[in-house]
């Protein structure tokens, strides 16, 4: 995508995700499920925010929503400013390779691609040059540390280096906000520390708004706001947005 | 995403899983292969068909009693040599008209027999045909009208009967009778079957005493050029009639023949095609399984694709190019292995086998076909897939 599409958020909107009472349910057996039961949030830019809650509360099938993966069942969803609603497939597709980048708990890399080429994999669909393509990808491993790391295949590396090269692959396409599902929950301590350490500088240098899902409380504490997710309804928001202005 | 970076992502996966490739690609191969092979042979057949009629000669009508064509029950002859005469003054230089008894016979030198084709002919057969002599002369004028027991041998019988030696002005005996050889025709082959090597010929007038019946089988006329052919066929078969109001006569020239034959070979060699064609589809079933199978596999990867932006006529384009690319190779290497395999039986067998520019250029076309048909359902299932369940598979 080298033409901006009109339908593209603008920087200038306030907030990164607009959710009103948003809902999804599947079809299990021809009984419905409903794994998210009316989520109103607002996310702003820049915001670094942690989604806790148990083990089928409706973390990630809410990151899936605002990730634009997935379309809500009802309710409304804005990202940037605009309404995925009136994006078809296809704008959907280009909303994700524009604005948001993911991290997810199994990294996702393509096995038998080097470092560079996975990080690089965004911008293909972009229609970037293979060159600039590969300039980028070289400037994202640097700056998650791993300049020295490019020829690498995904099995050549450990567990927090290959976290690395996704968090890399998330920010080679300049997003505005990266969502993260368990992003340390298969690594140990210390790489999970490295991988925050990642994220939170990823916030304050670049304003790129940090949505990350997570069981462990250490590293919740670590974000400005907390949502807690329970049975598929917001529980507790520390930052809700009525309370907007203290909690930045 | 760009066609080229899609070409190189497909050579990749393919590269991954050679050996499925590979073994993906060998049905596709063998179909093409069959295809080129069968269609070289039957056309290779067709063109020695046909340059065997050429062979006889050119602009030769035959004149054969009662209805010429498939299925047509063969008629008793009743031509004679008074018909052959009224057919030179219709046709009006009696030079260009010849004549044909035919009769199986054993032609015997010494203890040594084979089996021949006895025809009666006349002095004018070298103006109809084509039939250089090897050595000695032809039929004269004298030898049909004094009834000589003069004989022309055929290559094969000359060299069946006397081996090296010379056999012009020796004796051999046919059906009983002794004859004295005056040549040897060169070796031509055979027409639709008849080995004309193993034709002896001998005057007209002689085989008709020999076979004990006053009949001909055929009068033979020789056009001076392309465009008197079908007048003077015309003419003739009117002609004929006219004298024999109750009996059919045909006329039938080389040009009639090749149409003819023509049209059933190649019919033989689109039927053969067809059939060859039936197993490039089982190899384009095996193409479109395969893709399924990789579709499957790849699902995580389909799914991560589709989280980084790619739409789904990316994803469709990467498998559709895939499966492509797997029968256009597997045509490319089935058209190389078809052309030598032709080669190879035209050199080592006597089958005739003939390439042809555009049965190289439609086995090529339908094996990209069969990639796009046979790759069509994988790559919708794969543009498809919903990238969350594709990232949730495990
Ligand atoms: N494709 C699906 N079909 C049916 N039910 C589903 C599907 N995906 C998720 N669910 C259900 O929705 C609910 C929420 O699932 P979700 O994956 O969002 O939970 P989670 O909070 O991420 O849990 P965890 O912490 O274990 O990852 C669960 O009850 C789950 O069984
Ligand atoms: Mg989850």
């Amino acid at each position: 995508m080298t033409v901006p599409v009109t339908a593209m958020p603008d920087d200038g909107a306030t907030s990164a995700f607009e959710a009103v009472d948003l809902r999804r349910s599947y079809q299990l057996d021809g009984v419905s499920v409903e794994a998210l039961r009316g989520v109103t949030l607002t996310i702003g830019q820049g915001e670094f925010v942690a989604v806790v809650g148990p083990s089928g509360s409706g973390k990630s099938t809410l990151m899936h929503l605002l990730g634009c993966l997935d379309r809500p069942t009802s309710g409304v969803l804005r990202v940037g400013g605009v309404d995925v609603a009136t994006l078809d497939d296809t704008r959907l597709a280009e909303l994700r390779n524009e604005a948001i980048g993911f991290v997810f708990q199994s990294f996702h890399l393509l096995a038998r691609t080097s470092a560079l080429d996975n990080v690089a994999l965004p911008l293909v669909y972009r229609g970037v040059s293979r060159q600039e393509r590969r300039a980028r990808a070289r400037a994202a491993l640097e700056a998650v540390g791993l300049g020295h790391r490019m020829g690498h295949r995904p099995s050549q590396m450990s567990g927090g280096e290959q976290q690395r090269v996704a968090i890399a692959r998330a920010l080679v396409g300049d997003p505005r906000v990266v969502l993260a599902d368990e992003p340390t929950g298969n690594l140990d301590t210390r790489n999970g520390e490295e991988v925050m350490g990642l994220l939170e500088h990823l916030n304050a240098e670049r304003g790129v708004a940090v949505v990350l899902v997570t069981h462990d409380g250490e590293v919740a504490e670590r974000a400005r706001r907390q949502i807690h997710v329970r049975d598929g309804l917001v529980e507790l928001d520390t930052g809700a947005p009525a309370a907007d202005g203290e909690a930045r | 995403m760009r066609t080229g970076e899609a070409l190189v992502m497909a050579v990749e996966a393919l590269r991954v899983n050679r050996l499925r490739s590979a073994l993906t690609m060998l049905g596709v191969i063998i179909g093409v292969l069959a295809v080129v092979i069968l269609v070289a042979i039957g056309t290779g057949a067709k063109n020695a068909v046909e340059k065997e009629i050429a062979g006889l000669g050119s602009n030769i009508i035959l004149v054969v009693p009662g209805q010429v064509g498939l299925g047509a029950a063969p008629t008793q002859s009743r031509l004679d040599l008074s018909d052959v005469a009224y057919v030179r003054r219709v046709v009006g230089d009696p030079s260009k008209v010849t004549v044909a008894v035919n009769s199986g016979e054993p032609v015997r030198v010494g203890r040594t027999e084979v089996f021949a084709t006895l025809t009666g002919t006349d002095q004018y057969l070298p103006n109809v045909f084509d039939r250089p002599l090897r050595r000695g002369r032809g039929l004269s004028a004298t030898d049909v009208d004094t009834r000589r027991r003069v004989a022309i041998l055929g290559a094969e019988v000359a060299g069946k009967l006397f081996g090296d030696l010379d056999p012009i002005g020796r004796q051999v005996t046919i059906a009983g009778v002794r004859f004295r050889v005056i040549g040897v025709y060169e070796t031509i082959g055979s027409t639709f079957g008849v080995a004309r090597d193993q034709e002896v010929h001998v005057p007209v007038t002689t085989a008709q005493r020999l076979i004990g019946l006053p009949r001909v089988n055929g009068i033979a006329i020789g056009a001076s050029g392309p465009d008197e052919i079908e007048p003077l066929q015309r003419r003739v078969v009117d002609a004929l009639r006219a004298r024999y109001p109750d009996e059919q006569f045909s006329a039938v020239t080389q040009t009639q023949l090749l149409g003819t034959i023509g049209t059933v070979l190649s019919m033989l060699t689109g039927v053969l095609a067809a059939i060859a064609g039936i197993s490039l589809l089982v190899g384009g079933v095996g193409v479109s399984n395969i893709m399924l199978v990789g579709v499957r596999e790849r699902t995580r990867e389909i799914g991560l694709r589709k989280a980084l932006g790619a739409r789904q006529r990316d994803i469709l384009g990467q498998f559709l190019i895939e499966a492509v690319l797997l029968t256009t190779i597997g045509g490319v290497v089935g058209i190389l292995l078809g052309v030598g395999g032709a080669l190879l039986i035209q050199a080592l067998s006597p089958v005739p086998a003939s390439i042809t520019w555009w049965s190289i250029a439609l086995a090529f076309g339908v094996s990209a076909a069969v990639g796009v048909f046979f790759g069509v359902a994988p790559a919708r299932r794969a543009g498809r897939l919903d990238p969350v369940i594709a990232l949730r598979a495990d």
